[in-house]
C-alpha cells in the first residue's frame, strides 16, 4: 500500500508526522525540565494546568502566540525577522536523516542518506547563524555580546565534537547513521569509544548552549543573551530551536554511542527497537536536565580554555589512537 | 533540470546580492544562501560528500567568522560610509586581469582530466568529438565507492592528488603560524604567581560581642 | 576540574528529587499561622449585639501609620450603638497604609479593635482596601462578653481578657468574622478557613530533613 504512493507524497506524510512528534516532544521536554528541576529544588513545579500539569505546554503555547511581537527601532528589520526562522529551520532539518528503528525495508527515517552523519553536522553547524544573526540584528548591546559569545563557543566546541565523532566513523567505516547503528549490533561504541563519548556529551551540552555552558544567555550578565529583544512567537521559535537541538544531539548520542535501536530482542522487531531508541534518548534528555539542576555556569575564559586546551587535544588523541587501532586490526 | 534552473537562478541572485548589498551582514546572509544553493547543486551532481563539506567548512566555519568579525567591528557601517570609491583608478587593470583569469580557467577546465582518465563534463559538451573517448561515469548515489562518494573522494585525494593536498595543508599551516605570530605580539610574558598583585583580604569589620 | 565533585553534585541533586517537597499547595492547603499573627482588623460586639467601640479615637492617635480614621457620634436612647455615651459614627482603616503592628489593639480601652489572623485581602483598587465599618464590624451574632451598660464610660469588666486570644475567641469563628463573602457555617469543621477545594489544615512542617 505504501509503495503505491508517489515518492513526494510519502516524504511529505513522513515529514508531517515526524514534525508533529518532534514538536510534541519539544513541548513535553520543556514540561519535564520544569518538573525535574522543581523536584531537584524541593518544589513541585507546574501542577495546576491539567492533571500533574500535563496541559501546561498548551497554556504556554497560547501565551506565546498572543503576546505582542516587538521589534526594536534600532533593529535590522529583515534579519531580525529572519533569524528565528533560520534557527528553527536548521534545528528541524536534521530530522530528515535521523533513523529511529530498523524495519524490513530499511531504517525508519525520512531519507536514508549515505553521508547521514555529515548531513546532521552540516545542518547543526548552520544553527549558529540563527543565534549570531539574531544578536546582531537586535541592535542592542546585550544580544550582540550574547551572540558573539555564542559564535565563539559554538565554533570552538564544534571542532572537538566533530573530532570525537570521527572515531566512531572510523570504527564503523561508514558515515551512514543506520550503518553506524548496525556496526554496533554486537558492541555499543560507548565501550571502545568511551573517551569520545565523554567528549561528545560535553561538547553537545556546549553546542546546545545549555547549563553549565549557557554563556549565550547568562541571565546574571547578559539579561537574556541573544534573544533579549525578542518577544512572543519569535522568542518561542528560539525556544523551540533550543529544545529541538537538545533532542537532536540526544538522538545522535544514542545512534553513535549507545547502539541506537539495538537491544535485547530488538532484531526483527522494529517497534521494540523504536522503544529502546526512545528510552535511550529520554535518558539523555534527563541527563541534560539533571546537569542543569546541578552545575553552575562556567566563566567565559574557562569555557574557552577548556574547549581548546582540554577537549580538542583529547579528541585529537582519541582520533589518533582509534585510527592506529583501526588501521592495524581491521 | 528544473532543480538545476531553480538552483542556478538562486545562485546568481544570491551572488548579486552579496556584491550589491550595502550592509555587510546582508552580504553574509546572501553568501549563506549562495553556499546552501551550491551545496544542493553538488548533491544533484551526486557529490554528497562535497556538498556536506561545503556546508560544514564554508557555511559552518568560515562564514560564521565573517559574521563574528563584522559583528565585533562596527556592524552598522555600510560601504557608502567608507569614503569615496577608490576603485576607479584600478578599474581597467582589474577588468583585464579578470578577463585573463577567465580565459585561463576555461582553458584549464577544458583540458583537465578527472582521476578516472576522461575529460571533465565541460569538455564533453564543448567538444563533442571527444565524447566517445570519455569512459561513461555511472552515477549511482548512495553506494560505496561510487562517483562522488567518500571512499572515491578519499582515494583520489590521497593518491592522485596527494602532492597538491599536502601543499595546501602546508600553505594553511603557514597562514596559521603567521596569524599566531602577528596576533601574539612576541613571546608571551608569563607572570609568576609571586609577581601578581596579592588579593587583599577583607578586613574584619566587626568584633564578636561578648 | 574536579570531576569527583561534579559527580557528588549530581548525586546530591538526584537524591533531592525524592525528598519531601517544601511546597505547600497554597490556595488549596493552608499553613497554620502563628497564634499571635497580626492580620486584618475586626471591630467586635458584645453578646447582646452592642458595638464595643466607644469612639474614643485612641486607636487613631496610637496608629503610627495614620491609617485609622475615627469620627465619634453621640448615642441617643432611640439610636443606641454602644454602651455609654459615644459610638464610632465613622470607623475606617486604610489597609494599604496599615503596618499591622497591633498598637490600635493595645490602645483600645474596650477591646473593640483586634487584629485577626486573616491575611488574604488582595484587591484591584486602592479604594477597595479602605475598610469602613460595614467591612470591619463583626455580625451581630458573634458578639463576646457582657455589655457594661451599668459601668461608667462603657468600659467592659472583661478588659484584657478578650484581647488575650485572637479574634472572636473561637478561631473557627473568629477567623471569618470580618469576611462577609463566605458562608460562616462552612468554617465549623476542622478548617480555619473554607477553601475552594475544601482544603485541609497543615501544621507547620517539621524541619526539612537535611535542609539545614
Amino acid at each position: 500500500m505504501i509503495d503505491a504512493l508517489p515518492l513526494w507524497l510519502l516524504v511529505a506524510i513522513k515529514s508531517l508526522v515526524l514534525l508533529i512528534i518532534v514538536i510534541t516532544l519539544f513541548a513535553y521536554t520543556m514540561l519535564a525540565e520544569r518538573k525535574v528541576l522543581a523536584y531537584m529544588q524541593l518544589r513541585v513545579g507546574p501542577n495546576k494546568v491539567g492533571p500533574w500539569g500535563l496541559l501546561q505546554p498548551a497554556a504556554d503555547a497560547v501565551k506565546m502566540i498572543f503576546k505582542e511581537d516587538l521589534t526594536p527601532s534600532t533593529a535590522d528589520p529583515l534579519i531580525y525577522r529572519l533569524a528565528p526562522f533560520i534557527a528553527v529551520f536548521t534545528a528541524l532539518l536534521a530530522y530528515a536523516v535521523i533513523p529511529f528503528s530498523q524495519g524490513e525495508h530499511g531504517p525508519w527515517s525520512i531519507a536514508n542518506v549515505n553521508a547521514g552523519i555529515l548531513f546532521v553536522f552540516a545542518i547543526t553547524s548552520m544553527g549558529v547563524y540563527g543565534i549570531s544573526l539574531a544578536g546582531w540584528a537586535s541592535g542592542s548591546k546585550y544580544p550582540l555580546l550574547g551572540s558573539v559569545r555564542a559564535t565563539a563557543q559554538m565554533i570552538s566546541y564544534e571542532l572537538a565534537m566533530t573530532m570525537s565523532v570521527i572515531g566512531v566513523i572510523l570504527q564503523a567505516s561508514t558515515t551512514s547513521l543506520s550503518g553506524i547503528v548496525e556496526a554496533q549490533s554486537r558492541l555499543w561504541f560507548i565501550v571502545p569509544q568511551c573517551l569520545g563519548f565523554l567528549i561528545y556529551i560535553i561538547t553537545a551540552v556546549a553546542e546546545t548552549n545549555r547549563v553549565p555552558f549557557d554563556l549565550v544567555e547568562a541571565e546574571s550578565e547578559l539579561v537574556a543573551g541573544f534573544h533579549t529583544e525578542y518577544s512572543g512567537l519569535r522568542f518561542g521559535l528560539f525556544f523551540i530551536a533550543e529544545y529541538i537541538n537538545m533532542i537532536t544531539v540526544s538522538c545522535l548520542a544514542t545512534l553513535l554511542f549507545l547502539g541506537g535501536w539495538n537491544g535485547p530482542g530488538a532484531a526483527g522487531h522494529p517497534l521494540l527497537g523504536l522503544l529502546y531508541f526512545v528510552i535511550k534518548v529520554f535518558a539523555f534528555l534527563f541527563f541534560y536536565i539533571w546537569l542543569r539542576g546541578t552545575l553552575p555556569r562556567l566563566r567565559y575564559d574557562r569555557l574557552m580554555a577548556f574547549g581548546w586546551k582540554v577537549l580538542l587535544p583529547l579528541a585529537t588523541l582519541n582520533l589518533l589512537v582509534t585510527a592506529i587501532v583501526v588501521a592495524l586490526w581491521y | 533540470m528544473l532543480v538545476f534552473v531553480i538552483l542556478a537562478v538562486a545562485l546568481i541572485a544570491s551572488a548579486i546580492g552579496v556584491v550589491s548589498a550595502k550592509n555587510p551582514v546582508h552580504s553574509v546572509v546572501a553568501l549563506l544562501a549562495n553556499f546552501a544553493a551550491l551545496a544542493v547543486l553538488y548533491l544533484t551532481l551526486s557529490g554528497e560528500f562535497l556538498a556536506m563539506i561545503q556546508i560544514i567548512v564554508y557555511s559552518g566555519a568560515i562564514l560564521i567568522l565573517f559574521v563574528f568579525v563584522i559583528a565585533l567591528l562596527g556592524a552598522g557601517t555600510s560601504v557608502g560610509d567608507l569614503g569615496p570609491n577608490r576603485l576607479g583608478k584600478v578599474l581597467t587593470p582589474t577588468v583585464i586581469v579578470g578577463a585573463l583569469a577567465l580565459v585561463v580557467l576555461g582553458y584549464a577546465l577544458l583540458h583537465a582530466q578527472n582521476p578516472s582518465g576522461g575529460g571533465m563534463l565541460g569538455a564533453a559538451t564543448v567538444l563533442p568529438g571527444l565524447a566517445n573517448q570519455i569512459p561513461a561515469v555511472t552515477i549511482t548515489p548512495g553506494t560505496e565507492g561510487a562517483f562522488g562518494s567518500i571512499a572515491d573522494f578519499g582515494r583520489a585525494l590521497f593518491t592522485t592528488y596527494l602532492l597538491p593536498f599536502e601543499l595546501t595543508a602546508f600553505v594553511l599551516l603557514i597562514a596559521v603560524i603567521g596569524v599566531v605570530v602577528l596576533a601574539g605580539g612576541g613571546a608571551p610574558e608569563r607572570r609568576k604567581a609571586a609577581e601578581r598583585e596579592p588579593i587583599a583580604k577583607p578586613e574584619r569589620r566587626m568584633e564578636p560581642t561578648r | 576540574m574536579n570531576i569527583i565533585a561534579i559527580f557528588k553534585g549530581l548525586a546530591t541533586t538526584f537524591g533531592y528529587m525524592f525528598r519531601r517537597k517544601a511546597t505547600i499547595d497554597y490556595p488549596f492547603v493552608k499553613r497554620a499561622h502563628a497564634p499571635r499573627f497580626h492580620g486584618l482588623h475586626e471591630l467586635r460586639r458584645y453578646d447582646d449585639g452592642m458595638e464595643r467601640c466607644i469612639g474614643c479615637e485612641l486607636c487613631q492617635i496610637a496608629c503610627p501609620a495614620n491609617a485609622i480614621t475615627v469620627v465619634g457620634g453621640e448615642n441617643t436612647p432611640e439610636d443606641r450603638h454602644s454602651p455609654g455615651e459615644r459610638y464610632a459614627f465613622r470607623y475606617e482603616i486604610d489597609e494599604l497604609r496599615c503596618i499591622f503592628c497591633g498598637m490600635c489593639e493595645e490602645a483600645c480601652p474596650t477591646d473593640a479593635i483586634t487584629l485577626t489572623p486573616r491575611f488574604e485581602m488582595s484587591n484591584y483598587t486602592r479604594s477597595s482596601l479602605i475598610y469602613d465599618k460595614s467591612k470591619l464590624l463583626v455580625p451581630a451574632e458573634y458578639g463576646v462578653g457582657e455589655a457594661p451598660h451599668e459601668r461608667p464610660g462603657g468600659i467592659p469588666a472583661d478588659l484584657g481578657e478578650v484581647a488575650r486570644t485572637k479574634s472572636t475567641m473561637n478561631p473557627e469563628r473568629g477567623y471569618l468574622a470580618t469576611w462577609r463573602g463566605i458562608d460562616i457555617l462552612t468554617s465549623k469543621g476542622k478548617t480555619y478557613m473554607p477553601t475552594p477545594a475544601g482544603g485541609e489544615l497543615v501544621r507547620e512542617p517539621e524541619r526539612l530533613k537535611g535542609g539545614e
